[in-house]
């Protein structure tokens, strides 16, 4: 099955981040392909390079950007929300790209399920 | 469901028109949920989707007439539900347990609605192809 994949809470203070990314490690390891994973709302600060928790915490952040390296799934981020919370090209970490609101619906389109993540 | 995925025959933008929900569960101020998920629906309807919205919970607070928000010094965005019968999308699905539960009249609502039970709502959600919650 090919799955889409919506985010809607900041890492760290939600649950949602750390489900989605086991949600889309289980899935490609099942043989499902992951079309994408999208981040809105609080979401686009999955995608911060700035990003620098305790050593002894699991880095949401880079935990993303090694699933884009080493499986290839397109993690895109809102634009407009990026922009309203300080989110922008030059503070993304690899592996992310900033795209518009259409790249969710496509998702919705393309994917056989989009499965949402948010509170 | 009828039919798979795989029948429908997708690829990128290939005129696919698939079921859309919105599922509003919150109220319009205090956190981003409905302005930025009113966001969402403008764009899908521009894909040419099937587009519905449906309203839960506190979300029903969103459609509620003469929001003032000037002492919160937040844009009232309300007018935007008026502007979506322009972008074609006419499905407003109201609960009416959620009403019921606020003391909310449907003629206190700013677009006109149709008001379903919880029950009529879950099997609209399963008629669904997509559905986005915020």
């Amino acid at each position: 099955m090919n799955f889409g994949l919506l985010i809607n809470e900041g890492p760290y203070n939600h649950q949602a981040a750390d489900t989605a990314y086991q949600f889309a490690r289980a899935a490609l390891a099942k043989g499902h392909r992951v079309q994408r994973v999208f981040f809105y709302n609080d979401g686009v600060n999955n995608a911060s390079k700035l990003t620098e928790p305790p050593q002894d915490d699991r880095h949401i952040v880079n935990r993303w950007s090694k699933l884009a390296q080493e499986s290839g799934v397109d993690l895109v981020v809102c634009v407009a929300a990026g922009l309203r919370r300080g989110l922008v090209e030059d503070n993304l970490a690899p592996g992310f790209r900033i795209s518009g609101l259409g790249q969710l619906v496509e998702s919705g389109i393309e994917a056989d399920r989009l499965v949402v993540f948010g509170d | 469901m009828t039919e798979t995925r795989d029948e429908i025959g997708l690829e990128a933008g290939g005129g696919v028109r698939k079921k859309f929900m919105f599922v509003n569960r919150k109220a319009p101020y205090g956190t981003i949920y409905a302005l930025e998920g009113l966001e969402v629906v403008l764009i899908s309807a521009a894909f040419d989707q099937d587009v519905s919205l449906a309203f839960l919970d506190d979300g029903v607070y969103q459609l509620v007439k003469g929001q003032q928000t000037k002492g919160l010094e937040v844009k009232n965005f309300s007018p935007t539900y008026r502007a979506l019968e322009g972008y074609d999308v006419e499905k407003l699905y109201v609960e009416r347990e959620a009403l019921e539960a606020r003391g909310i009249r449907e003629d206190q609502l700013l677009v006109p609605v149709q008001v379903v039970s919880a029950r009529e709502m879950g099997q609209l959600m399963e008629q669904q192809d997509v559905i986005i919650g915020f």
